[in-house]
């Protein structure tokens, strides 16, 4: 037993040098690591977090998924089918990185299922066109990549890890998709409608992605001093605004906010309140496809129960099998 | 930290988009091939071949696109995905490999999308339904074996662009038929309901068999492939009559293609002038 874990186990009274070593790893900006010891807070915080993510990319194959076997050129398809494949691959690295925390995928998948923790509201609106593969790309692979980025330098060494991976794979996403709006602003006339009343049904939307204004966002403190998460919800949608009004401009469609102005003082843009309380009915569950995100991935998961089974019951008996082996 | 604004560049022009993502340069899946056909080679009877191989990939493609987001679990999401997108690859270098020979000048898109179902070529057993698991994998696993043995004959073919996607090809789909065989033999073996479903699909797939050995006969490969699995599963092959459906080869199909191709075509012919 080393110095460390006697004093772990020693009375509640010997805890402190060790939140004290915790609070000097994260002053230092030095990452913690699944066997270090950390407050439950910040253990259970990250659990959730990660946890969302994780739903956040399994429940994102929905929306796009749809339009795998539509896409209207083998291109297209091919680039689809690999986005909403890499999403899968990233829902398991989070599931992973949150197991490194105790966590076990099957129990948050339940969890997911019955409602019981939640994963991003963008995924609650419909993909009516091929547009909004696209326009998907564009803004939400976009704003998931500003809040993410940040996210590379988390505190927690699993997270931080998975986050630099499934950044890279994100702007792979939002060019592809800022690529395929190009191509079809320079098509029909229809497909340029179809882009703009893709870019008008997602912007609000994605504005609300990163989450409520800073005033009204309450588990955000807690966060930030842990270093789990680095810049406010409001800086965040502030960066993703200046970022995209010159690429719309360079799109040539126009952004659905009357209000929105550069700022000549700044230098950065001035834009209109999202509706929050539209924000809080897709929340609590009341957007346009949550029940059909939801149940499209508890009837995946109970048809999938027999097979996941049956994979346990031959690893089972292969184990049995050579133990047997081994003994005789 | 420097790259929190690595994607600043979005809007600007790019030199290398060819090279920047995955699939997106692709436009000529031949660029800088020599696609002249052979002396020796008769050019409508290679764009037959291409055609029906490209038929067999794409609608196995579109048939695995389907389990996205309805996998049993998340690792088989990514594994479904991963042989569907090579079967898709396949696919389209083998039409464009056809639009080359056949004379007609054709690029990938017109062959997937503005033919009729009578004009596919591929084997009825690929246009069937998912079904359950089992089934899919049932189909998997003799799918990709006798392609599999399909495309190592190709490997010496007289064409040089065959030849190559052949190659290419046998290495894909020794992991296909890996994956499949694992399947087969962990729900053979699993539960007693997994037991009886993976019998029920093999049980569907058999009477498709002669009409893959009828389009190619790999016969004696595809059967030892499958004793060999089927024995390790506890489950055996079973004697059935030949399924009345097809020859896929010769345009007839199962009430199951239209509706596929309906769906597989629907946007690229309600916009037929579009760009995307």
């Amino acid at each position: 037993m080393t110095a460390q874990q006697a004093t772990a186990s020693a009375a509640p009274g010997a805890l402190p040098p060790l939140q004290e070593h915790f609070d000097a790893t994260i002053a230092r900006d030095q990452r913690i690591e699944p066997r270090d010891w950390m407050p439950d807070g910040y253990r259970s915080t990250l659990i959730r977090q990660i946890a969302q993510h994780a739903h956040s990319e399994i429940i994102g194959m929905q929306p796009e998924g749809e339009w795998i076997t539509r896409a209207p050129s083998l291109r297209r398809k091919a680039i689809l089918f690999a986005k909403v494949q890499d999403e899968a691959g990233h829902g398991l690295y989070l599931y992973s990185a949150a197991e490194t925390l105790g966590a076990d995928r099957a129990d948050l998948t339940e969890r997911l299922i019955e409602g019981r923790q939640k994963y991003s509201s963008i995924f609650n609106y419909p993909t009516p066109t091929f547009a909004d593969v696209g326009v998907i790309g564009w803004f939400v692979d976009g704003a998931a990549i500003c809040n993410q980025v940040p996210l590379c330098r988390s505190s927690y060494g699993p997270y931080a890890r998975a986050m630099v991976r499934i950044c890279k794979e994100e702007s792979f996403h939002q060019r592809q998709g800022y690529e395929l709006l190009m191509t079809m602003m320079s098509g029909t006339d229809a497909q340029r409608e179809m882009v703009q009343d893709a870019v008008n049904r997602w912007w609000w939307p994605s504005l609300m992605m990163f989450g409520p204004p800073d005033d009204n966002s309450p588990n955000s403190a807690a966060s930030m001093a842990w270093k789990i998460k680095r810049h406010s919800n409001d800086e965040l949608r502030r960066r993703f605004v200046d970022m995209t009004v010159p690429q719309a401009e360079k799109l040539g469609v126009t952004l659905p906010d009357p209000e929105l102005r550069r700022n000549e003082e700044s230098g950065r843009h001035d834009f209109g309140t999202p509706d929050w309380s539209e924000l809080m009915r897709v929340i609590k569950g009341d957007g346009p496809c949550n029940a059909q995100r939801v149940e499209r991935r508890r009837t995946a998961h109970e048809e999938g129960a027999w097979v996941r089974e049956a994979a346990a019951a031959h690893a089972a008996r292969q184990a049995a099998r050579t133990e047997k082996g081994t003994a005789a | 930290m420097s790259d929190d604004h690595l994607y600043m560049t979005l809007a600007e022009g790019h030199e290398d988009d060819t090279r920047w993502a995955y699939g997106t340069g692709f436009e000529d899946p031949l660029h800088g091939v020599d696609t002249t056909v052979p002396e020796d080679v008769d050019a409508a009877e290679l764009a037959a071949l291409c055609a029906a191989l490209g038929d067999d990939a794409l609608v196995g493609a579109q048939r695995l696109a389907e389990w996205t987001t309805r996998a049993p679990e998340l690792e088989e999401e990514v594994a479904l995905a991963n042989i569907g997108l090579d079967l898709l690859g396949q696919a389209r270098l083998l039409y464009a490999r056809c639009g080359r020979t056949d004379g007609t000048g054709r690029g990938e898109d017109a062959y997937a999308y503005f033919r009729d179902p009578g004009e596919f070529r591929n084997v009825t057993l690929a246009e069937l339904p998912n079904g359950d698991f089992a089934f899919s994998m049932a189909r998997l696993l003799v799918l990709s074996s006798w392609r599999l043995h399909h495309l190592d004959g190709l490997t010496a073919s007289p064409d040089p662009v065959l030849r190559a996607v052949a190659a290419k090809g046998v290495k894909e789909l020794t992991y296909h038929r890996r994956y499949a065989a694992e399947w087969v033999v962990r729900l053979g073996d699993g539960t007693e309901e997994s037991h009886r479903r993976m019998r029920a699909g093999i049980e569907q797939v058999a009477p498709y068999l002669e009409e893959l050995f009828g389009a190619f006969d790999a016969r004696a490969e595809v059967l030892a492939d499958l004793r060999q699995v089927l024995d390790a599963a506890g489950l055996e092959l079973p004697a059935t009559a030949p399924a009345a459906a097809g020859p896929g080869r010769e345009g007839r199909h199962t009430e199951h293609l239209a509706p596929l191709l309906q769906e597989l075509q629907s946007v690229a012919r309600a916009h037929p002038e579009a760009t995307w």
